[in-house]
């Protein structure tokens, strides 16, 4: 599959998956409160968070497994999460890097750049991924909630939220793109 | 001192049918529960890939998490709902697993 993109376009979505790979490998899994017993806090750091994380956007992107036991919440926080970070880093990733292969340069200077961008089945799978974990990211950010259309689309055009909530939408479009070609 | 009986070995009770196994084996339940972000295209994209279910029955339980904010989307061993969890968190869906009722 092929997708066009302007420079602007391409930039845009090299930005936001820039962002969640930062998001991803910066807030590392962490055990919530610092413990007293450095034995302790040494196993946690080897074996995984077992808390929910504090930032909202990455406990949307991992959510607890078990609503009603903290216990197994926790092991199946231990031995999934740090896997899913990468997995997602490096879906997110995967977006830079066809992007800057297919002729994205480090910084857009020029007007008027068109980017064509060649997608395997399996890149579109990781793209569609991606695009999921930006729109919660954005969404999560903004309080984005269901039939809220209308407000946002309510506030003036230079207010940043409602500047967000376009590029919200923008990547939406993308990815409801993406999963008909994948389904077509 | 009592009297130590020897243990018994072990016996598979002879009346269990095959369908009775699996249905002990099988008491843990994955949910995916609604989230106002996700498209519904892309969210019976998922149960149709990762699950393999067909088309009609993905849409069913993309409706179903839609309208009634959760579904049922698969039923096994707590390992394999491990694994679907897993799953549905590596594609940004909401799911969680509980003992079925």
């Amino acid at each position: 599959m092929i997708a066009t993109f302007t420079g602007f376009e391409a930039d845009l979505l090299r930005s936001l998956a820039s962002q969640m790979v930062e998001l991803l490998r910066n807030e590392r899994a962490e055990p919530a409160a610092p413990t007293a017993d450095a034995f302790e806090a040494m196993m946690a750091e080897f074996s995984g968070a077992t808390t929910i994380p504090e930032d909202p956007v990455l406990a949307r992107l991992f959510p607890t497994a078990y609503t009603d036991d903290e216990e197994s919440a926790a092991d199946f926080r231990r031995f999934t999460e740090s896997g899913l970070r990468d997995g997602k880093a490096a879906a997110a990733g995967s977006i830079i890097d066809t992007l800057e292969d297919a002729g994205l340069p480090p910084e857009l200077m020029e007007d008027g750049l068109v980017i064509d961008v060649e997608l395997t089945h399996a890149d579109a799978e990781a793209w569609m991924r991606a695009f999921t974990d930006i729109r919660l990211a954005l969404a999560t950010r903004l309080g984005v909630e269901a039939g809220d259309e209308h407000y946002w689309h309510s506030l003036p055009d230079d207010d940043p939220r409602a500047q967000a909530h376009d590029i919200y939408e923008w990547v939406g479009y993308l990815q409801e793109t993406v999963v008909e070609a994948l389904t077509s | 001192m009592g009297n130590v009986s020897a243990a018994s070995p072990v016996e598979v009770e002879p009346t269990l049918t095959p369908d009775e196994i699996t249905f002990l084996a099988k008491p843990w339940v994955t949910l995916v529960w609604d989230d106002p972000v996700n498209l519904m295209s892309y969210v019976a994209y998922v149960f149709q890939k990762y699950f393999g279910y067909d088309k009609a029955t993905s849409e069913k339980l993309m409706l179903e998490v839609h309208t009634e904010g959760r579904s049922v989307v698969s039923t096994g061993t707590r390992e394999e709902m491990e694994r679907d969890v897993q799953a549905m968190h590596e594609y940004g869906l909401w799911a969680t697993m509980e003992k079925a009722s």
